[in-house]
């Protein structure tokens, strides 16, 4: 099962996503930013960085690259896409996910070990896990504040579009605590903590994050 | 959205010539104003300690200057500002056509 990763200019946890799909059992594909080919991959994670400084917006300029194009069509025609910090930027300026990330409302950056609770178990990235489970994951970020329409917030919660919620603290000022959403099919994914960063004992706080690629691997098999 | 767009008649019709002479345009790009703004707060709030206590509100944007060959297209520069310059979602925008 090939899974493509991205590298943009300024991408930092490109190898850590590789690293997290192959120790889940997948075969990492390391995918250009600038190339319009994605290589017959079966899935794609968008990881975490700084792609272009930051510049405009967070994730703005990376969204318009050659290779986004490519995954924005291939995501409406079914292929799982997980955007990771950065990588859920990326995909919310892409159009690909609702909503926008902002500047924490502490304005401080946040680096910890965060608790989320899992509010899907059925979207292609979270198949492993159960509902309501409660994961430990790090997050890292300074511009990671959820915020919508309250409209668009009451739809997503209606459309049940909410994959994940910090607990025991909101680390950013995320509208109502979430810190992960999917697409209205569940194949497209994004959260602003890094599940890549805790898939083993040795460097992790936990491995709650390798369920991310195991469960991707059944959604390749099955789509 | 985008907001007014100045270099045009009162009424919405283009002035003879006034697009044609214009080489800048400017884009101003705020948040919109149910978006809260911690930058804008933490600059009032040093305006504060500094004893400026006139000033009661801060919202911090983006200033863009496009410089422009030829005469510019205005439902062009509507999209450079809608698709990339801000994110609809978050930002509301406003066009300057300037001509000096």
């Amino acid at each position: 099962m090939r899974i493509g990763v991205i590298t943009f200019p300024g991408s930092l946890d490109d190898v850590d996503a590789a690293r997290a799909v192959r120790l889940a059992g997948g075969e990492p594909v390391a995918l250009w930013h600038a190339d319009h080919d994605l290589k017959d991959v079966d899935a794609v994670v968008l990881p975490g960085g700084f792609s272009y400084g930051d510049y405009l917006r967070a994730g703005a300029i990376a969204a318009r690259s050659p290779l986004m194009r490519d995954v924005v069509t291939a995501a409406r025609h079914g292929l799982p896409v997980l955007g990771i910090c950065n990588g859920f930027q990326v995909l919310c300026e892409a159009g690909l996910l609702p909503g926008a990330l902002t500047r924490n409302s502490h304005l401080h950056f946040r680096n910890r070990d965060q608790v989320l609770r899992v509010e899907r178990a059925d979207t292609a990235w979270t198949a492993d896990y159960g509902t309501g489970q409660r994961i430990v994951i790090p997050v890292k970020n300074g511009e990671g504040r959820y915020v919508a329409a309250d409209d668009d917030l009451d739809r997503l919660e209606g459309e049940n579009r909410v994959v994940f919620r910090y607990v025991d603290g909101n680390p950013n000022g995320s509208s109502r605590d979430i810190a992960g959403v999917a697409s209205e099919n569940g194949r497209v994914v994004g959260l602003m903590p890094h599940p890549e960063h805790a898939v083993e004992d040795l460097t992790g706080p936990s491995t709650d994050g390798l369920g991310f690629f195991t469960s991707v691997l059944k959604a390749a098999v099955n789509a | 959205m985008v907001g007014g767009v100045t270099g045009r008649g009162d009424d919405g019709e283009q002035r003879a010539g006034t697009l044609a002479d214009v080489s800048r345009v400017v884009v101003d790009v705020v948040l919109k104003p149910e978006i809260s703004d911690p930058q804008g707060q933490a600059v009032l709030g040093a305006l504060g300690r500094l004893g400026h206590d006139s000033i009661t509100g801060v919202r911090q944007g983006k200033h863009f200057v496009l410089e422009v060959d030829g005469t510019p297209d205005e439902a062009e520069l509507k999209q450079i500002a809608q698709t990339l310059l801000a994110n609809p979602v978050i930002e509301d925008v406003e066009l300057h056509l300037t001509t000096d």
